[in-house]
């Protein structure tokens, strides 16, 4: 078993691992953090893509232990300290980007990023940026008008 | 009034599934033990022998169970859901395998261990021997009978089944064809694809030892259905079983399979262990145990007129249903019905075998067989205007079936027992407006135009009729509490439908009292006991008119009892934002919180407000009991919506494909889809439904197949290698709607959910023929395959 220590949503929490122990698995049963889903473990599908250090990664295509003393932001992590729907979670709503929900926190995770690092992407780079994530439900169409709405609210909100 | 019904409301459940806060079935039960299986790896083969000796020592191990283990009724075989007289031999799985298994995937052990880290290593320490047996692959194989799925299913033959329509003056479909000026016959085939929502299969039961009671989450389309079956295989009261379905990762039709082997064990392992027992399923299980869908091959016989009008269809279908029947023969029998789509067809003949192999089991996945009968149809459709040198949406517009023509009786028996009698529909104008929002007319200069860029352009049309809100029933319970809350609840179960939010818009809208007061639990039986579930686009249509039924029942009596209140006549009163009024006087008004405290006469109070219905409060006449004769306490109502038989939405779609001249490369440059499913609940919701259903009909039209070798074994189990699209595929979807309501519910609504996906194939492949001038017979098409269809000599 490893200790690890790592700082969740802002939160220093630790863990008591096996090395094989999934980072997913980590943080949906060690920590009780479930909004990190897991669609296929085999890296494809995007469901459980958290941020690590800003950016995004496959949760169950990473071992707990190799990410001891990093930072990691999960889909509960995402909304203002107030609880405030980010602006990506809010456009999701606004724009029905979601229908069952379950591959919905790894889209955020990875729109959250993308508009980091893009805030005013083209709809190539949208369709690139979504391009690792698996929706059975939406069709993407409004996923898609999700991120474009999301650069529109944070663009309004830094004026 | 508010008017709510209607109106693109957000959806309420998103800031809870947007947070992280959603509760999907392995969310739930953090401490509970971890089952794992040990499933077959052959597709045929004899079970010789089960060797646990190395598995035994292994620390967190709880309990390994194999077929012996199990008591007589639980390892019974599994229910045959939907039995049918033309369905001789049935057949369905054992919980866990007894002495034979049938398709690669089939479970033959059952581990339970302290997580499932410990249960998988179990597994891999589990020998069982086997006798491989010559399994039986694909439609040729299993038709020839050669080798046998099951012994005693001669031919693997499980199903035959013959509809026939004769012409008005009384000849045969094959006489019909025969006596046409012009006749074609032709094959088809459609291949195997699969739901595979993100969230697989899933299953947690607490067993609670003081009072003998069972508590199963499921990660289902049917908890009440569940819930029955589990009670009987247990042989517990029925009140003692609760099932309950959390939020669900997607479903798509495999969901409603049920009792799931891991359903029958996880819960009676619960209830011998006396711990909790949780199974989440893996991606590979899921595409090797759960189930598929789609394979058929079909032989089509037609003769037509001049005009392309069909006077004889005679179609041949061998149907592909895997190693076993558990859901019966519905999914032939949509296609076998479905087929016939908004055409007024001179005589029709149809007749279906439905074959065993050695495969995953065949139930339906959304669309349910329809996308295979649309394919069949609008193929024959498309080999007509070529043959004849016709528009192709000419020659449909010439069978339609016109808007004067409803209810319109196709003279067969559809799958859910009651006649193919459609309600109603405009076709003729979904045709215009498809044309109109696809610009068909000007294609051929489109087309031209790109043709001297070098590039190659088609178009393709597809139309459809699909039978939703298919019986026997739905119910709904509404009940309004002192605190002025509405608490909606309702059997069937969701799966990302929205159903929270169209259901509170609904009894927003009768109730009269604002959305944000209205809350709805589904799927839940310690709610609502009485349900069949969520498939064949009928959530809306069924629990939509139960709900808005018990909404009535629950408004007369509010104004009942506030027209007591306000010594007023009920009808002069009305209820808007929550509050009963008397009509043009502002005044005299009492809100729905205190109606709700009057209608449940109390002796004890338990806050200012209640006190009004206690006995010495209360200002009841001392002529009349407290509660009247026929009254119940409690301003709540329960009602159920039972259709005399199903309602049949339309639509129609078009797509422009471009093919590479070189790599055969295919891209859709415009998809537009015109849908008319009655009256629209919430628009965003319909259209999101539309755009899902779209995007799983690209899937299977251009990406998804299901690869199974000569022994049976699938070799693209795997996201990496079964090719679901990404947005990186899927068009944008242009969508223009029709609303001709539905005569046969209170509401005027039909079913949306499965309509995207139906004609995506026969779009695909109209557009494809189109643009390439070869003809497309069978779908998925691949890039490879069409290449490799371009080299091939012409036929004939």
């Amino acid at each position: 078993m490893f200790d690890i220590t790592l700082r969740v949503n802002g939160v220093l929490r630790q863990a008591s691992v096996p090395g094989r122990r999934l980072l997913s698995d980590c943080l949906r049963h060690d920590l009780g953090l479930t909004g990190t889903h897991v669609g296929c473990e085999h890296g494809v599908c995007g469901c459980c893509t958290v941020l690590l250090d800003g950016e995004p990664v496959r949760s169950c295509l990473t071992f707990a232990v190799t990410v001891d003393g990093r930072e990691i932001t999960t889909v509960e992590g995402l909304a203002g300290p107030g609880g405030e729907l980010s602006p990506v979670q809010r456009a999701f709503a606004e724009c029905h980007g979601l229908q069952c929900g379950f591959c919905t926190p790894g889209f955020l995770c990875t729109a959250t990023a993308l508009l980091r690092d893009n805030p005013s992407p083209s709809e190539e780079d949208v369709l690139e940026g979504l391009s690792g994530n698996l929706c059975r439900c939406t069709g993407y169409q409004n996923i898609v008008k999700a991120v474009h709405r999301a650069a529109e609210l944070i663009a309004e909100e830094s004026r | 009034m508010t008017r709510l019904f209607g109106e693109p409301v957000p959806r309420r459940e998103d800031p809870r599934l947007l947070t992280g806060q959603g509760r999907y079935l392995d969310d739930l039960g953090q401490g509970a033990l971890a089952a794992a299986f040990v499933r077959s790896p052959h597709a045929h083969a004899g079970i010789v022998d089960i060797d646990l000796s190395a598995a035994i020592d292994v620390e967190g191990l709880v309990a390994v169970y194999t077929w012996e283990d199990l008591p007589e009724r639980v390892g019974a075989p599994l229910p045959l859901l939907i039995p049918h007289p033309a369905l001789t031999h049935g057949r369905t799985a054992y919980p866990l395998a007894r002495d034979v298994v049938r398709h690669v995937g089939e479970p033959v052990v059952m581990v339970v261990a302290r997580d499932r880290y410990v249960a998988e290593d179990v597994c891999s320490l589990i020998r069982v021997d086997y006798e491989v047996r010559k399994p039986v692959v694909g439609v040729p194989e299993a038709a020839a009978g050669a080798h046998l799925v099951h012994e005693d299913v001669p031919g693997n033959v499980g199903a035959h089944l013959v509809q026939e329509v004769p012409a008005a003056d009384g000849r045969s479909a094959a006489q019909a064809v025969e006596d046409a000026p012009h006749r074609l016959t032709f094959r088809l085939g459609i291949e195997r694809s699969a739901s595979m929502p993100l969230e697989g299969r899933g299953v947690y039961a607490r067993w609670d030892a003081d009072d003998r009671s069972l508590r199963v989450y499921s990660s289902t389309q049917t908890s009440t259905s569940v819930r029955m079956a589990l009670a009987a295989r247990f042989g517990l009261p029925l009140p003692s079983v609760e099932v309950i379905a959390p939020d669900v990762g997607g479903g798509f039709g495999v969901k409603i399979v049920h009792p799931w082997p891991e359903e029958v064990l996880v819960p009676w392992a619960a209830m011998l262990l006396g711990r909790e027992v949780k199974w989440a399923e893996d991606r590979r299980e899921h595409f090797v145990s759960s189930a598929h869908e789609r394979a058929q091959e079909q032989t089509v016989r037609v003769g037509f007129d001049d005009e392309g009008r069909v006077l004889g269809l005679d179609v041949t279908i061998l149907h592909d249903h895997g190693a076993y029947t558990p859901y019966g023969i519905i999914v032939p029998i949509i296609t076998s019905t479905q087929l016939l789509g908004p055409y007024r067809i001179g005589a029709y003949r149809v007749e279906f075998s439905s074959l065993y192999t050695n495969t995953v089991q065949v139930t339906p996945y959304r669309g349910a067989g329809r996308p295979q009968g649309v394919f069949c149809m609008e193929r024959t459709m498309d080999r007509i205007a070529a043959h004849l040198g016709l528009d192709r949406t000419t020659v449909r517009a010439a069978n339609f079936i016109q808007p004067g023509e409803f209810p319109y009786d196709q003279g067969l028996i559809f799958q859910d027992g009651r006649p193919l009698i459609y309600d109603s529909g405009n076709y003729p104008e979904s045709l215009r407006l498809l044309k109109e929002l696809i610009g068909w007319d000007d294609f051929p200069a489109r087309r031209a135009e790109a043709a001297r860029e070098g590039r190659r352009l088609g178009i393709g049309i597809g139309c459809y009729v699909e039978g939703t809100g298919v019986g026997p029933y739905e119910g709904g319970h509404v009940q309004v509490t002192s605190d002025g809350r509405v608490h909606v609840s309702t059997g069937l179960t969701s799966q990302g439908q929205g159903h929270e939010t169209v259901f509170a818009q609904i009894a927003a809208t009768e109730l009269g009292v604002p959305l944000e007061r209205v809350s709805v639990v589904t799927g839940d039986t310690r709610r609502f006991g009485y349900a069949v579930g969520t498939f064949a686009s009928r959530a809306a249509v069924m629990s939509g008119n139960a709900i808005a039924l018990a909404c009535r029942k629950v408004r007369e009596k509010a104004l009942r009892i506030a027209a007591d209140a306000l010594e007023a006549d009920p009808g002069d009163l009305e209820v808007a934002d929550g509050v009963v009024r008397v009509a043009g006087s502002p005044g005299a008004s009492i809100p729905l919180a205190t109606v709700a405290v009057l209608a449940n006469p109390l002796r004890y109070a338990f806050d200012e407000e209640t006190g009004r219905a206690t006995q010495f409060a209360a200002g009841a006449g001392m002529d009349r009991p407290p509660v009247d004769e026929g009254e119940e306490p409690g301003l709540e109502g329960r009602d159920y919506y039972s259709p005399i038989r199903s309602t049949y939405a339309s639509g129609m779609h078009a797509a422009i494909v471009e093919t590479d001249p070189d790599t055969a490369e295919i891209r859709i440059l415009r998809y537009a889809v015109v849908h008319d499913c009655g009256k629209l609940i919430n628009p965003m919701i319909v259209e999101g439904q539309i755009h899902g259903g779209v995007a799983q009909g690209v899937g299977g039209a251009l990406y998804e197949r299901m690869v199974y070798d000569g022994h049976g074994q699938l070799l693209n189990a795997s996201f990496m290698d079964f090719l679901m699209p990404y947005a990186t595929e899927i068009p944008l979807i242009e969508t223009a709607h029709l609303e001709t309501p539905s005569p046969l519910n209170p509401l005027g609504i039909k079913g949306a959910g499965e309509a995207g996906v139906i004609p995506v194939s026969a779009v695909i492949a109209s557009a494809i023929e189109d643009a390439e001038g070869i003809v497309i017979d069978r779908m998925p098409i691949s890039p490879s395959e069409l290449f490799d269809l371009r080299r091939a000599p012409a036929p004939g």
